[in-house]
This record gives C-alpha cells, sequence and structure tokens, in this order.
C-alpha cells in the first residue's frame, strides 16, 4: 500500500474540531500522522495542497447506484468513480434494488462489484422487510454479517404498523440503525410536486405536507414508544422538521437527513414542468426551504445528502409527472454543502459533519474523520476553483443533475479511498 | 409566458391563457368574430391556410374537440391529418420521435392533447421552428381555446367584462377548462370571477388565481351573470372525493330553480358533454338561459382565430392592429 504525504493543507476534521494547516501522512491504508507527520516518515508519493482543504472524504448516505437491476440507468462502477472525482469515498446504497437488497447474496455482489470498480466505496443497506413488502421480516443478522451496518425501508414505508414495529425491534436486537421514509404513500398518490400555488397553476397533482407528516408520524409514534433508534430520511418540510425537532427535545433517540437539492430548489423551479424537478418528496416551499435550512443548522437535520437518482435520458424525457422521479446528485453534493457555507446557512465544519462525522456516526463507520489510525478516506479541496456545472461534465451517468448552469467555487481535486489515490496526481516522493 | 409568444408579441404557439395581455385576447376574439361571418354564410371556406398541413395529435381520445379543430382548420382550407395515439403513456424518446416523423410530413402546426399537465409546452419545446402548437388540454393544466369560446361567448351575450360576476360551478380541481377561463376572465378585467365547490373538488391556494370560494351554490350564484357549470368525471366517486352524483346533484347541480338567486338575464354555459342529472338539469341545459350550443358554434371561429393568428395569416394579425 502507498505511504503518501498530502503536504501543507488546512486540515479540517469536523469530528475533532481540528482545523489547521499541517501534513497529513497514510501509510497502511490508514492515516498515521495528522499535522505531521511521525518520525522516519518516508512517502512514495506527495501531494501538495497549500491553499487547499484536506477533509474527510465524504460520506452520502443515499445514492442509488441502479445495480442490481437497472444498470441501463447506471452501474456501481460509473457511479463509484464519479463519487470519488466528486470528493465523495463512501455511498450508502438503499435497498430497493432489483432484486431487493435482502439476501448476503446480493450485498456480497455489491462488495465485488463496488471492490472491481476501484472508486468511492460502497455500504449496502439491508431490507428491513422481505422484498420491501412490508409482510415478512428480512435476514437481518445475516445480511448485518455480509456488511450491511443499518436496515431500510428504501423508500417504500412499511404499510402495516405492527409489521413496523417488529421489524425495528428485531433489527434493535442486532444494534442495526433503521434508516425510515417519512412518506404517506396514499396521501401522495400521483403527485410529483408540492401542493401549494405553483402545483395548481400547473395543473399538477400536488403532494400535500401531510403526505409527510402523517407518514413521520406513525413511525415517531412507534420509535418513540418503544425508545428505538430510528433515523429519517429525506425531511422535505418545515412541519416535518418541527416533529422531529420536539422528538429530540424529547429525548428520542432519532435522527434525521435531508437531501442536498432540498436546501436549493423549490417548488418554483418546476414553472416549465422541467422533469428534473421531479423528486421525491417533491420539492416544496420556499418557506419549506428556508426551514430546512435551519434545521440543518441547529442539528435536527445532522446529515445532508445527496439523494442520488441516476436515470436513462427516456426515463427524464417528457412532461413532468410522466417522468420517473429523481435527479442526479453525486457531482453537485460536495460543492453544494459548501456552497451552503458560502450563503451562511451553516459553518463549514458543521456542514462538513453533516457529510462525514454524522453519517459515519449513524452507521458506525470507522471512516468520516481524520485521526491517526482511522482509514485514509480524505479529498483534497480547491476553494478558489470556479467550475460551471454542465452536463457534460458530470462524472455520473445520470445527466439531469438540478443544477446545471450553476458556477461553484470549490473544486475537488484529489480522493483517497483506503489510502489509495483514486482520483487527482501526486508526485513521486 | 414567453414560450408562446415571440420577440414582437405575437402568438408563436397557443398553450395556455395565462400570462396573455388583454389587448392579444381581445385581439383573437375580434378575430374569432370576423371568421363568425364566414361560418354563417354557404361558402364556409377561406383560403388562408391554403397548402398547410394541421395534424391532430390526440392522446386523449376525444371526437368532438378533435371535430371542431378538424372543421376549423378545414374552413381555413388546410389539410387535416388526424393522429390517434392509443397509448396515453407513450413518452420521452418515442414522443419526440413520433413528432419528427410528423414533422418530416411537412406539418406546420400541431394540436395537442394529452393527459399529462406540461404535454403540450413539452412538444412546443421540441418541434422545430415555425412549427406552431395548439394545447387542445393537457392534464388538469390548460384548455386555450376553450376558455376562448367561452369568452367569446360570453362577450356576444354580455358586451363588456368589467360589471360582470362569473361563478364557475363544479370539479375545479381536475378542470383545464377552469384554470383557462379563470386566466382569460381575469385578463379581460371580469368584475368577479366565483368558484364554487365542495373543497374536494377545489386545488388549495385556488384563491391564488384571483377567485372568489364558495362552497355553497347559493351564496356562489347571487347576481351572477353568468354561470359554467363543469363535467364531473364519474371516476370522481371511487377517488373518495364525493359520496355520490345524487348529492353532488343536490347540492351543486344547476337548475332553473337554483338559478332563481342569480341575476334575470344570467346565461348558462358548460364546455360539455353535459351529464344531465348530476351537473345540470335538462330543462335548464335545453331552456332559454343555456347557450351551450352556441358556444360549440363559438368554437369553430375561435379555433379558426387560433390557428390563423400562429401561423401568421390572419386578417391584421398583429395585436397592434386592433
Amino acid at each position: 500500500m502507498s505511504r503518501i504525504l498530502i503536504r501543507g493543507g488546512r486540515l479540517l476534521d469536523p469530528a475533532s474540531g481540528h482545523d489547521a494547516v499541517g501534513d497529513l501522512a497514510i501509510a497502511g491504508g490508514r492515516i498515521v500522522g495528522l499535522g505531521a507527520p511521525p518520525d522516519g516518515f518516508a512517502a512514495d508519493r506527495v501531494i501538495g495542497a497549500e491553499g487547499c482543504w484536506v477533509l474527510p472524504g465524504l460520506i452520502d448516505l443515499a445514492a442509488r447506484l441502479r445495480e442490481p437491476g437497472a444498470t441501463h440507468k447506471a452501474d456501481i462502477a460509473s457511479e463509484a468513480r464519479a463519487a470519488a472525482a466528486a470528493g465523495i469515498t463512501t455511498l450508502v446504497l438503499p435497498p430497493d434494488t432489483e432484486p431487493v437488497l435482502d439476501t448476503p447474496s446480493v450485498a456480497e455482489l455489491v462488495h465485488r462489484r463496488a471492490a472491481a470498480a476501484g472508486g468511492a466505496r460502497v455500504v449496502p443497506l439491508a431490507a428491513l422487510t422481505l422484498g420491501l413488502a412490508g409482510e415478512q421480516l428480512a435476514p437481518m443478522a445475516a445480511l448485518a454479517d455480509a456488511g450491511c451496518p443499518a436496515v431500510a425501508d428504501g423508500g417504500r414505508p412499511v404499510a402495516d404498523t405492527l409489521v413496523l414495529r417488529r421489524a425495528l425491534e428485531y433489527a434493535a436486537t442486532y444494534e442495526l440503525p433503521a434508516l425510515l421514509t417519512p412518506w404517506d404513500p396514499w396521501l401522495a398518490a400521483g403527485g410529483g410536486l408540492h401542493e401549494g400555488p405553483v402545483a395548481m397553476r400547473l395543473g399538477l397533482p400536488g403532494v400535500s405536507v401531510a403526505a409527510e407528516t402523517a407518514g413521520l408520524g406513525r413511525q415517531l409514534a412507534v420509535a418513540t414508544a418503544l425508545g428505538l433508534r430510528v433515523h429519517f430520511g429525506r425531511l422535505s418540510t418545515a412541519a416535518g422538521a418541527a416533529m422531529l425537532r420536539n422528538a429530540h427535545r424529547d429525548g428520542a433517540p432519532v435522527t434525521g437527513d435531508v437531501a442536498i437539492h432540498q436546501l436549493f430548489l423549490t417548488e418554483n423551479d418546476a414553472v416549465g414542468y422541467d422533469s428534473r424537478f421531479h423528486v421525491q418528496p417533491p420539492l416544496r416551499s420556499v418557506g419549506d426551504r428556508d426551514a430546512l435550512r435551519r434545521a440543518v443548522a441547529d442539528g435536527t437535520l445532522g446529515i445532508i445528502c445527496s439523494d442520488h437518482q441516476p436515470h436513462e435520458r427516456d426515463a427524464k424525457d417528457g412532461p413532468f409527472t410522466g417522468t420517473e422521479p429523481g435527479l442526479s446528485g453525486i457531482d453537485t453534493l460536495l460543492a453544494l454543502v459548501l456552497r451552503l457555507v458560502e450563503e451562511e446557512a451553516i459553518g463549514l465544519l458543521p456542514a462538513l459533519a453533516a457529510v462525514t462525522a454524522h453519517p459515519a456516526a449513524l452507521l458506525g463507520l470507522d471512516t468520516g474523520r481524520l485521526a491517526t489510525g482511522a482509514p485514509a478516506d480524505v479529498c483534497i479541496v480547491d476553494p478558489q476553483s470556479p467550475w460551471w456545472c454542465r452536463a457534460e461534465s458530470l462524472g455520473s451517468r445520470g445527466r439531469h443533475n438540478g443544477f446545471l448552469g450553476w458556477e461553484f467555487s470549490a473544486r475537488n481535486t484529489h480522493t483517497l479511498v483506503n489510502g489509495e489515490l483514486v482520483h487527482g496526481d501526486a508526485e513521486s516522493g | 409566458m414567453s414560450l408562446q409568444l415571440d420577440a414582437d408579441g405575437r402568438l408563436r404557439h397557443f398553450l395556455t391563457t395565462e400570462g396573455l395581455p388583454r389587448a392579444l385576447l381581445t385581439h383573437i376574439l375580434d378575430t374569432a368574430e370576423s371568421f363568425s361571418g364566414v361560418i354563417g354564410k354557404s361558402v364556409k371556406k377561406v383560403p388562408l391556410l391554403r397548402g398547410r398541413t394541421v395534424i391532430n395529435l390526440f392522446f386523449e381520445s376525444s371526437t368532438r374537440t378533435r371535430t371542431t379543430f378538424e372543421l376549423a382548420a378545414k374552413r381555413l382550407s388546410a389539410d387535416v391529418l388526424n393522429v390517434n395515439v392509443a397509448t396515453t403513456t407513450i413518452k420521452g424518446e418515442s414522443l419526440v420521435d413520433m413528432l419528427h416523423n410528423l414533422e418530416a410530413m411537412q406539418a406546420d402546426m400541431f394540436v395537442v392533447r394529452h393527459a399529462e399537465s406540461g404535454a403540450a409546452e413539452y412538444i412546443a419545446r421540441h418541434v422545430q421552428p415555425g412549427v406552431a402548437v395548439l394545447n387542445a388540454g393537457d392534464g388538469w393544466h390548460a384548455h386555450p381555446t376553450q376558455a376562448m369560446l367561452d369568452v367569446f361567448t360570453i362577450r356576444r351575450h354580455k358586451g363588456a367584462f368589467e360589471p360582470l360576476t362569473v361563478s364557475i360551478v363544479g370539479d375545479i380541481r381536475h378542470s383545464r377548462v377552469a384554470r383557462s377561463q379563470i386566466h382569460a376572465l381575469n385578463a379581460l378585467g371580469t368584475g368577479e370571477v366565483r368558484v364554487v365547490a365542495p373543497r374536494t373538488l377545489l386545488p388549495r391556494d385556488v384563491e391564488g388565481l384571483g377567485v372568489r370560494v364558495h362552497h355553497d351554490l347559493d351564496s356562489g350564484l347571487r347576481d351572477a351573470d353568468v354561470v359554467i357549470g363543469l363535467r364531473l368525471q364519474r371516476e370522481r366517486m371511487q377517488g373518495a372525493l364525493l359520496p355520490s352524483e345524487s348529492e353532488y346533484y343536490r347540492r351543486y347541480g344547476l337548475s332553473e330553480a337554483r338559478l332563481a338567486v342569480a341575476h334575470p338575464e344570467a346565461i348558462v354555459m358548460h364546455p360539455g358533454p353535459i351529464n344531465r342529472g348530476v351537473e345540470i338539469d335538462s330543462d335548464l341545459a335545453d331552456g332559454p338561459r343555456s347557450v351551450i350550443l352556441e358556444q360549440v358554434t363559438n368554437g369553430i371561429a375561435v379555433r379558426m382565430a387560433v390557428m390563423s393568428l400562429v401561423l401568421g395569416v390572419a386578417p391584421e394579425s398583429t395585436p397592434e392592429a386592433t
């Protein structure tokens, strides 16, 4: 394994609060020196990072990779390499693959393909129920043994509340965190945009705020009554964030995340029926977006993810609700998180924690931090390297990024996964 | 919406009545007025679209609407091709492929009906420059020629819009007709536009369109000059939006008796086809207040006007000319 010295960068570790210029030494896949290399360290390769930020590689808590099952949209290799180029070192794969991630063999396939791709790590999540059908429990313990650090409903909430309770209790037996989607499919049926003035004018079926809060309330009631550790994914409304904040205040061990696009885009972006903005949960009001930003700033929503959903062109080509929901987001996750900091929505270290230390803590991963002894998943960012987001410059096979035409100021220059350089160049030591 | 207007404010496509200036709407009405004279003659054709090809592209079947567009195009001497696409789920590349194939037949205009909101706009973005798109109804979004024939009929009976109170009764939530009517009526300066329906048939934030909301038919019809009933789809019962057709009729069905609170000269309209005994009583639908059949006749003139305007061949076809 390479011995790499990252020289002279601003080392930022949100887990410890470390923020100082120095060197980062890597050997045997791990960080062996933070601030200065250990005595006698001889690097094979050196990366000059003067003027740049050295960060823990990002952990993206929700990224559909379309493999297995829909490789006409994307595959593990394409997305893992694109993620690495964008500063993401871990992609967390929800279990709604085809077949569903409900047997160890599917988890093993994902691990094999990711290892062969040589980009970002891929961490599969186990299905909460067999086939995500909400009826029988998935073999969670076996899936945990196969490398799934958590269980999830994969965006298909368990309809039967008693099955939900039992699934959460069973997961808790093995201390597996459960990732749930706060969503009432009946209230949301047919809709693709927030139920508000824009959907009304465009003649689109609206998705009410209650589609989120009704789902969240039901799941929260089960989790808090039993004191279970549950994480709620992709909140999109002010009301949902307020419910989670209240649960925190009452001492419930629950957490939440938000998709990065919900912190920038609103229902107004859908004027013109641009299908890139057909996402689930839908884009909400300006008030919801602002409340979500506040919830990120106060820690209610401690994790930010890309909710990456690559599609082939045909799936997104058409008049809005006829298209498949979801946008492509791994290419812009880091840039947008730093944009939040530029816009003073949140401080730099808390923003970075939302894409590194916090998801690592949720899933019990050893990565997501710059610390001696930790796996060397690292990215280097030039904060003064403007770039335009264009379809042809995206690494993901999904070209329907919601931020095409935006200009960003910071660019990822190097990415290391497990101590190996997977993006960017180094000088020979 | 800039997509449907060129830099000089002329119609390139006709996709929605939303955002169109009053002068342009008035110009469409005035042009329609000139064509309604043609319809009254024994030879009902003018040569304005001779040599042009109009394709009726209907992804959602509607014999009635398609026929009025076909007749309008033929009275302008256009060649007309009807393409009925059996599935409403055709989308994406296949839709664009179909468009390009039809364009290769030298089409000048597509008249599009589709079950999805935004479909006409999608097609307008994908056609070649110089090819016009007329929206003949997209999802719940817009049905602008229907709205224009409605306001044309209102103007013929009532003259100015400013003193009028117009009440639209029924399923506003799912109605592309109502949305387009409301935009047109407001742009033309209508005194008051009301919507009358139970909450399940009203979209959230409908007040944002500039209407007054009534849930009670008596208050909604009080002193109204124009009463527009909307078609009620039977599947609304299955969707738990209404308990039954009979309960709907009792609360919102239009009849001579219920119209007693309206202005004595009030006219009754309906975009058709009507469900007798559900939205409207037969005596009212066939009675002297009803202008429902006139609406159908006026639809031809209005569609001729819009077709000639988007292809730039209408007599005095600039808004400034009015």
